[in-house]
Parts: C-alpha cells; sequence; structure tokens
C-alpha cells in the first residue's frame, strides 16, 4: 500500500510539472522543435531543470543504496548502443515531430476525452504493445538474450 | 496556466524532476513514463500495480488542476485522424524498440548521464526537428 501511494503521489506531481512546464500543448512543443522557422526555446529550459533537479534526486538515492519503501534501487543496468536504440530513437522523434505528443503528456491530456487525443493513445498502446509482443515472441524462438529488454525507462 | 513564461517552464521542469528523484529516492524506480505504461499493457508484467497507481496520478493532474481553477487541456491536435493514430503508433513503437521516451531516456537517463539515453535523446530531438521542418516549412509551406 505505501509503494501505490508513493507511486500515485509520483505520478500526479510528474503531472503538475507537465502541465506547468507547457510540455502537455502540443502547440508549444511543435514550436520548440521548429527550430527553422518561429523558433521557441523556451522548452529547452524544461529539461534543464528537470534534469538538474533528476540529477540531485538520483546522487541522494545512489548514496542511500536503498529505497525507503523496499530494498532495491532499480537503476536501469545497459549500456549498449544496439540498432534497436538509434532506430527506436528515430521512429519516436518522428512520432513526436507530427503532433507534438510524447506519451506522459499524451496521458495527461486523456482526461479531456476529445477524440484525437484517445485514438493518439490508443494507437500508442498498440505501438508499444506490437513491439513488446513482437520481440517476445522472435527472443523465444531464438532463446538468445532472454526477454531482458531490460527498459531504461 | 495560461500565459507560459520562462520562469513557469523551469518550474515546471524543475517539478518534473522532483517527480522523477521521489519515484527513486521512495520506491527505488525510474520514472520512464513509456516503460511504466507499457508494463501495464504486456501480459507478463508481475508489477503491474504501482505502475497502475502511477499512470493514475499521471491521469489525475489536470483533474486537480481544474478544482484549482484551471481549465482542463485541450491539446490542439491535427484534424488528420490518420495522420494522428500514424503519430501515436510511431511514438509508441519507437519509444519500446530504443526501451524509453523524453522522461525514462530524455530526463531520467541524461540524469544519469547513461550514453544509450544521451544518443537516444540526440536521436530523436533531430528527427523531430526534421519532421517538424518538412511538415511545416516543405509540405505545409
Amino acid at each position: 500500500m505505501p509503494l501505490l501511494l508513493a507511486s500515485f503521489g509520483c505520478g500526479l506531481v510528474f503531472g503538475i510539472g507537465l502541465l506547468i512546464s507547457g510540455m502537455t500543448d502540443p502547440l508549444k512543443v511543435l514550436g520548440f522543435l521548429d527550430v527553422f522557422g518561429a523558433w521557441d526555446a523556451t522548452l529547452a529550459v524544461v529539461m534543464a531543470g528537470a534534469v538538474a533537479v533528476t540529477s540531485i534526486g538520483f546522487s541522494f538515492a545512489k548514496n542511500r543504496g536503498h529505497p525507503l519503501i523496499g530494498e532495491l534501487n532499480r537503476w536501469p543496468t545497459r549500456a549498449d548502443i544496439d540498432p534497436p536504440l538509434l532506430i527506436g530513437g528515430a521512429v519516436f522523434g518522428l512520432g513526436w515531430g507530427l503532433v507534438g505528443l510524447c506519451p506522459g503528456p499524451a496521458l495527461v491530456n486523456l482526461v479531456g476525452f476529445g477524440q484525437p487525443i484517445l485514438a493518439f493513445v490508443v494507437a500508442m498502446g498498440v505501438g508499444m504493445s506490437g513491439y513488446d509482443f513482437w520481440q517476445q515472441r522472435s527472443t523465444s524462438r531464438r532463446s538468445v538474450e532472454s526477454a531482458t529488454a531490460v527498459t531504461d525507462g | 496556466m495560461h500565459n507560459f513564461t520562462p520562469l513557469s517552464r523551469l518550474v515546471g521542469g524543475a517539478i518534473i524532476g522532483l517527480a522523477a528523484a521521489m519515484l527513486m529516492v521512495v520506491a527505488g524506480r525510474i520514472a520512464g513514463i513509456s516503460g511504466v505504461f507499457a508494463g501495464i499493457l504486456s501480459p507478463d508484467t508481475t508489477d503491474r500495480s504501482w505502475r497502475i497507481a502511477f499512470i493514475a496520478g499521471l491521469v489525475t493532474a489536470p483533474l486537480l488542476g481544474a478544482m484549482l481553477g484551471s481549465p482542463l487541456p485541450r491539446p490542439a491536435m491535427p484534424t488528420n485522424l490518420v495522420l494522428v493514430i500514424a503519430s501515436g503508433f510511431l511514438v509508441g513503437l519507437g519509444s519500446r524498440m530504443g526501451g524509453g521516451c523524453t522522461s525514462g531516456h530524455g530526463v531520467c537517463g541524461i540524469a544519469r548521464l547513461s550514453p544509450r539515453s544521451l544518443i537516444f535523446t540526440a536521436v530523436f530531438m533531430v528527427t523531430a526537428i526534421a519532421t517538424v521542418a518538412v511538415m511545416r516549412h516543405v509540405i505545409g509551406g
């Protein structure tokens, strides 16, 4: 139960941050990505602020060694640069640039219940599950690298 | 939340960072939205409940804002539904292929100075900028 409350609280704070930062507004995001047009660079500040606070919190978590709830900090372990990382990044950027929504802001916008945002989130879920399913099938067939497609995030 | 200023962006960013830091300090987990969300959808997930709680918090945020007087977000999205679906699909697919998204790689990964995250973020920034350039200035121009 403490884990659920903590997770809910962190999700709530995360969502509030996304709303205040402007990341949930696709037009602001597209303005930030429109480097060759009327470029609005201020969204870079969001990233800078988020990364700065996160690194302070992460170094605290590293020094402490274990979380308040549970025994271990689940740090991502992968360090290899493989083709799926590069192709995935390119595919993700293409999708992000088309509408200006990435997963967090899309979910925060879900409460509006407009048809486009519902369509976006469902399509996003299909893209995620589709890849995971395909990945699992191909790895179990080859039974090499076990499904340690341990995510980075 | 109508007037976005650099200050509100910085504050918003810091709050995002606070949430990511808290999830690690308190629960020992990375606040990567695509990973958390995909875990809910996967049939093999063994730790589904905290993921649902996190996403529920995320979805609740604008409702809390509405109670405090901010209007519910009405994202401006293209009327072309095929474009919207293609965008959502690519965002979902790419995030799973690369193991993260703007939050897991872009914020948490860069904060850890993870080479994978630095590269993933650089690649998606370049293709997103190129996509907007083509959509706005080549096709839409």
